[in-house]
């Protein structure tokens, strides 16, 4: 599954997101995703599986078709945790 | 910073020094608020006047995502905006102010920080997500009175990381 993390320029917020991301996947034995962190302007049409964002970024994602988790806490592991493999899960099984 | 430097991954301890701290500042504004953090990284050569600018526009184009968690903003902009040096800063505010942001605000830690280039600040980015996601530490960095107590508290987290 090849995961976004967002934010308005791509290295600070959406990078904090992704170092959380990739250690929740690590934590769980989880493989095969890639998560990578993308500025708002150079994501538009890119094809990706599932979005990561801030709560504050919703107002540019509104018309997303992709999914999107919005995080409230960018430090708050455990609320990171539960709604990414939620989405993993959900996504997963919509796939089989 | 050497040549050789150039490049290297920073972590915190190299990025947010005694300097790079003030405690129990007075702003009126969220725009007051990034005014501090951002002067810092100009005092201390890490960005030029104008970065600060564009630390501002940043929020004011794209919204307040920065705040990351409640009471904690990390306003940054672009490495092409005037950036000289990667490092950070971090401003206790006496009264917290607005962003703007639905779930975060007010906020009263100001983490602000300047990157030459996609990588070089990774590592920090990482220890401060690790050291902010402990609220007894959020609390003693709110609480330090003075920059050199603030840099204590943030050494003696850091080491237990």
């Amino acid at each position: 599954m090849k995961i976004a993390t967002l934010c308005g320029m791509g290295f600070g917020t959406s990078m904090m997101l992704k170092l959380a991301v990739d250690d929740i996947l690590k934590e769980e034995g989880i493989t095969g995703h890639e998560v990578i962190p993308w500025d708002l302007g150079s994501f538009k049409g890119q094809q990706v599986d599932l979005v990561v964002a801030p709560t504050d970024m919703e107002r540019h994602l509104k018309d997303s078709e992709t999914k999107v988790v919005y995080i409230k806490n960018l430090v708050d592991e455990e609320e990171i945790s539960e709604k990414v493999l939620t989405a993993i899960k959900e996504l997963e099984g919509a796939q089989e | 910073m050497s040549k050789e430097d150039q490049g290297k991954p920073i972590g915190l301890l190299g990025a947010l020094k005694e300097n790079h701290l003030a405690v129990g500042c007075e702003a009126s504004s969220w725009e007051d608020a990034v005014r501090l953090a951002g002067g810092i990284l100009v005092e201390n050569g890490v960005a030029e006047e104008s970065y600060i600018k564009a630390m501002i526009d940043t929020i004011r184009d794209l919204g307040p995502y920065c705040v990351i968690a409640p009471g904690i903003a990390m306003p940054h902009a672009r490495p092409e905006d005037h950036v000289l040096d990667t490092g950070f800063s971090l401003v206790t505010l006496k009264d917290p102010v607005d962003f703007g942001s639905q779930e975060n605000d007010p906020v009263d830690i100001v983490i602000g920080f300047a990157a030459q280039d996609k990588n070089r600040h990774v590592q920090a980015l990482r220890e401060i997500a690790k050291l902010f996601i402990d609220r007894s530490f959020v609390e003693d960095v709110r609480s330090a009175s003075s920059t050199g107590k603030l840099y204590d508290i943030i050494q003696s987290k850091r080491t237990q990381l």
